[in-house]
């Protein structure tokens, strides 16, 4: 009797894992663990797992520039997850080239993406000699600038239009006891804003010959000059504002204790966690309400090489979900972001997403720098912006010429 | 017959220096060889992945042409100089003091170590509430009616530096003491002794009699807290990460960063190649000096 209850047990134990073995598992990183972003990522785990497969989630927390160097090193020293995201453009360029990762092509091919991804800058993005290497599932983008109804109304003030306005009503933000504009310390949101205020404000030929031909006399020309003078006066209105994380000043806009955040459309979904509506609690402007163009960056999944070709079915699976159309709008819908199928029906979206919708399909776009400069152009670029934004210390006219010198250097 | 005579040099000692091997191995190949490569990529335009294509000086070019850069390695001077100055100063001082032969001796050691079981993320941590202006010594004392009292060097740029080397010396200084503190119980009773018959104030005796006898007890500490310098970077992430601003960046930081998020190794080689001369530059004449000259006994 004891003997055979061993036995028993001895079989279950000896068959469990063999079940385990039928339901491929894959660790997928990535570095989305705000509110609205984990709620996002939690429906590709679900859609995953109703294929039989398992999601092993690896979230790393930070941002994109904690778990970026964490990816890259696992990549690189032999021990790959299953998938991992990356923004789309040159962040894993060399990974490509040096062969680590899973070449999609065949599959795209199948499924015709190249039909169904909207825009197909996006798939360009991921093509490395012809070949595709990663899936891209969402278009983000920089262009805008958040703003808090309540502290325009404590401030007596109308919600501004367009950045012009918002300049004017800052000095009665600021009377009022609020931030006129939150930004967190992390170095990539000062130089992602100063991006944004450049598409807006020096216009776009000015932008393309900076960030796209690396044309440095356009980097120290008149329409840039503009740019930093514009920066200097939002440098003095971004004081007061001492936070770390970008969720943290976006909560100081849904709290009313700043006025506006120029952030990407990801700040959506803390809006939307918050319970606030569009429109009625806080407005959206694209391109700052100047120049209604929005960049078409965003996440991409890529596919290290794995020797288990079980594992790699279940890669080419979880590639092929992250395009479906369901998928798609599940997602995008909790991640505040525009999906990359331009034949979704959005009719849950709400009105900021539908103005970016409007923009995209009026093919106003532009590349993200994160396509068309590389991590360590952007790196030094940070740099110089942290430094800028952070101090009074140096002038509109030194920054531009450093940065007109970091143009003329860029590859 | 002559082989019987004199045993090979090389097999004298076998079990010992089979036995040092592995760590012979690994200082060779890991440490000098691991340098020889840094500084060899440090010449190639290397980018994600190390790749020997040479561009000279280049890489050293741009990064003393980097305000960052400079700005890193004043900070790690300012930081050097005090945090040598203070841990040695204030260790002894303690130490002197704990030898009194008072009471709780045991207690007040066991408090000063404490810091040191903390690793430098938690330091970072811990320092950043304290200093933070909001929560920490600034509001205290303002609550306490002094309403004008400034106290937030997190947050300003140019003292920035002194913030952390408040948090480093807090956790480093325990251990400097408790070395002290070991010197000073190793000198004979009998010195002192000597030196009240001849009537010798005590701080004299402190200065011109204990600390000469304590040489080997400063020296230890020395090279302790001198690498303990070189390699300060969690203590900056976790208390600034770098800020305000890039006020507070370390060249360590400077590295890392680029190494990994900037994804220019050989940038990062090249300004890792800069530390290590800098130590070269201190640890050579030293050697020298300790090592070259005339042998003390």
């Amino acid at each position: 009797m004891r003997l055979r209850s061993t036995l028993a047990a001895l079989a279950a134990f000896v068959t469990l894992p063999a079940a385990g073995a039928q339901a491929t598992e894959l660790e997928v990183t990535h570095w989305w663990t705000s509110g609205g972003e984990a709620a996002a990522v939690a429906e590709f785990a679900k859609a995953f797992d109703a294929t039989g497969n398992k999601w092993v989630d690896g979230a790393i927390a930070g941002s994109g520039g904690t778990a970026r160097p964490i990816m890259i090193s696992r990549i690189t020293g032999g021990d790959p997850m299953g998938a991992t995201q990356f923004n789309h453009g040159r962040q894993a360029e060399e990974l490509v080239e040096a062969g680590l990762m899973q070449d999609l092509t065949e599959l795209a091919e199948k499924e015709g993406w190249r039909d169904i991804v909207h825009p197909v800058s996006l798939l360009d993005s991921c093509t490395v000699d012809g070949r595709i290497y990663c899936v891209p599932v969402n278009i983000h983008s920089w262009q805008w600038i958040w703003l808090s109804h309540k502290a325009f109304e404590d401030a007596g003030v109308p919600v501004p239009t367009n950045w012009d306005e918002f300049v004017a009503a800052a000095p009665a933000l600021k009377e009022a006891g609020k931030i006129p504009l939150a930004m967190g310390n992390q170095p990539w949101q000062s130089s992602g804003a100063f991006n944004v205020m450049s598409i807006a404000l020096a216009g776009l030929d000015a932008w393309k010959a900076v960030n796209i031909e690396k044309d440095a006399e356009a980097a120290a020309g008149p329409e840039y000059a503009k740019v930093f003078k514009a920066a200097a006066d939002a440098r003095e209105f971004r004081k007061d504002s001492n936070v770390q994380d970008w969720n943290q000043a976006t909560n100081l806009v849904i709290t009313g204790q700043a006025g506006g955040q120029i952030m990407g459309d990801w700040a959506q979904g803390e809006f939307q966690v918050a319970g606030q509506v569009a429109g009625e609690d806080y407005s959206c402007l694209p391109g700052l309400g100047v120049t209604e163009v929005i960049s078409t960056g965003g996440d991409a999944f890529y596919f290290p090489k794995l020797d288990d070709p079980e594992k790699t079915q279940a890669q080419m699976e979880l590639a092929s979900l992250m395009l479906s159309k369901e998928v798609q709008v599940a997602f995008n819908l909790k991640k505040g972001s525009l999906p990359v199928r331009g034949d979704v029906d959005l009719a849950a979206a709400n009105d900021c997403m539908k103005k970016g919708l409007e923009i995209l399909a009026g093919g106003n776009i532009l590349p993200d720098t994160n396509q068309t400069l590389s991590p360590d152009t952007q790196g030094q670029i940070e740099d110089l912006m942290t430094e800028f934004w952070s101090s009074d210390a140096i002038s509109a006219e030194d920054a531009q010429q450093r940065y007109a010198e970091i143009i003329a250097n860029a590859d | 017959m002559a082989r019987d005579g004199r045993p090979l040099q090389l097999f004298r000692n076998l079990n010992a220096k089979i036995a040092a091997i592995p760590m012979i191995f690994t200082a060779v190949v890991i440490f000098a060889g691991g340098t020889i490569w840094t500084v060899v990529y440090s010449f190639t335009d290397s980018k994600l992945l190390p790749r020997l294509r040479w561009v000279g000086l280049d890489q050293y070019d741009r990064l003393w042409n980097t305000s960052r850069w400079i700005i890193s390695i004043e900070n790690l001077m300012i930081y050097g100089v005090f945090s040598l100055v203070f841990s040695l100063v204030i260790g002894f001082v303690l130490a002197a003091l704990l030898d009194q032969k008072i009471r709780f001796e045991n207690t007040f050691r066991t408090i000063f170590l404490y810091p040191f079981a903390l690793s430098f993320i938690v330091t970072g941590l811990v320092w950043q509430w304290i200093l933070n202006p909001d929560f920490g010594v600034q509001s205290v004392i303002r609550d306490l009616g002094w309403e004008s009292f400034t106290f937030d060097p997190l947050y300003t740029a140019d003292i920035v530096i002194y913030g952390i080397l408040i948090a480093g010396l807090w956790q480093g200084t325990g251990l400097i003491m408790c070395l002290m503190l070991a010197g000073l119980r190793g000198i004979d009773e009998d010195v002192w002794k000597a030196a009240r018959v001849d009537g010798i104030p005590i701080w004299k005796t402190y200065l011109f009699i204990i600390i000469p006898m304590m040489r080997p007890v400063f020296i230890t500490t020395l090279v302790l807290i001198a690498s303990g310098i070189v390699r300060v970077y969690d203590l900056v992430v976790a208390q600034t990460s770098g800020g305000p601003g890039i006020a507070s960046e370390v060249p360590a930081k400077y590295v890392y960063d680029k190494m990994f998020l900037g994804q220019n190794l050989a940038q990062g080689f090249a300004g890792s190649t800069m530390m290590l001369l800098t130590v070269l530059i201190v640890l050579i004449p030293w050697a020298y000096l300790e090592f070259g000259g005339k042998r003390r006994v």
